[in-house]
């Protein structure tokens, strides 16, 4: 396998994340309860495509700076790939809001209503929806140069409006979700317990490194189709 | 290879046992069975990952 010491890392860490991850003591808060060991999936999703689509933005730039087609292929894999784990984060987070969010007293629509009005939720989807634009910007262009180019411009744009929807609009607005003041998962005194954190951390790093192993597989596959366009 | 099963299953065995008393220990009941569950999910896609990690590999020599 090619150069395979990080692949190794990443499946010992998953297989560390998901055993420890159920075994471990967690404190006990009320309304989350076991749940609270979604902290080890679900916001590793996030954590994960944050650094996936930082890899774009920075493959992009390169695009731009060296006109390399190579650089062009990476930008667009490692949104790709950053996509899917925002769904899935999205799809974990909702999930998880279902059984801790909603109240079981009222109508499942009620609940539905005022948790779908959450900024953290809208920002959220913003932020992806924005990087969908770009896969259909990307895809609606034939030329390969101006494919390229217009990709990378917007993909710097994409990067840029990420990180306000996801934490700065979020935390002007009251919201559900945690991680209003502070930094949420991040914060040494609150949150979460130094034993949470063993586990956090690793699994981040685990989660990350698994997108990255998928988007270099895609990236290869990319790079022998284009050798073949050429031969 | 038949001792090297055997082997294998007797750890499962082993393990199995250890598991009934750390579950009392724990007193919510049979969480063991859920990791076993994770991690035969996670194997299985990491197995195929790097299937696909080989195939890709072997492409790229053949050019």
């Amino acid at each position: 396998m090619y150069k395979s010491w990080w692949k190794i890392t990443s499946v010992l860490l998953l297989i560390y994340t998901v055993t420890a991850g159920f075994l471990l003591e967690v404190p006990r808060l009320p309304a989350l309860q076991e749940t609270i060991r979604n902290l080890y999936f679900h916001v590793c999703m996030w954590f994960a495509m944050m650094i996936l689509f930082t890899i774009s933005v920075v493959n992009a730039i390169r695009y731009l700076r060296s006109f390399n087609l190579k650089y062009d292929i990476y930008a667009r894999q490692f949104a790709v790939v950053g996509i899917v784990f925002g769904l899935l984060g999205y799809l974990t987070g909702a999930i998880w809001a279902s059984y801790t969010w909603a109240d079981p007293n009222k109508p499942a629509m009620n609940s539905f209503s005022s948790i779908a009005r959450d900024p953290k939720l809208i920002g959220a989807a913003i932020a992806l929806l924005v990087y969908f634009a770009y896969l259909i910007l990307r895809d609606s262009i034939q030329d390969m140069d101006k494919k390229a180019r217009i990709s990378a411009v917007y993909n710097i744009f994409a990067y840029a409006i990420l990180f306000p929807a996801i934490w700065i609009l979020p935390r002007i607005l009251p919201s559900l979700h945690p991680g209003e003041e502070g930094n949420p998962a991040l914060d040494v005194k609150n949150d979460i317990s130094g034993n949470m954190r063993m586990i956090f951390y690793p699994a981040v790093i685990g989660w990350t490194l698994l997108g990255v192993w998928i988007t270099t597989l895609k990236i290869r596959l990319n790079l022998l189709k284009e050798k073949k366009m050429m031969l | 290879m038949t001792i090297f099963i055997f082997l294998t299953s007797s750890l499962f065995c082993f393990s199995q046992e250890k598991v009934e008393m750390a579950d009392t220990m724990r007193s919510n009941g049979r969480i063991y069975v859920v990791v076993a569950v994770a991690l035969t999910i996670l194997i299985g896609l990491i197995l195929y990952i790097v299937r696909l990690d080989r195939k890709i590999s072997k492409l790229e020599k053949g050019h």
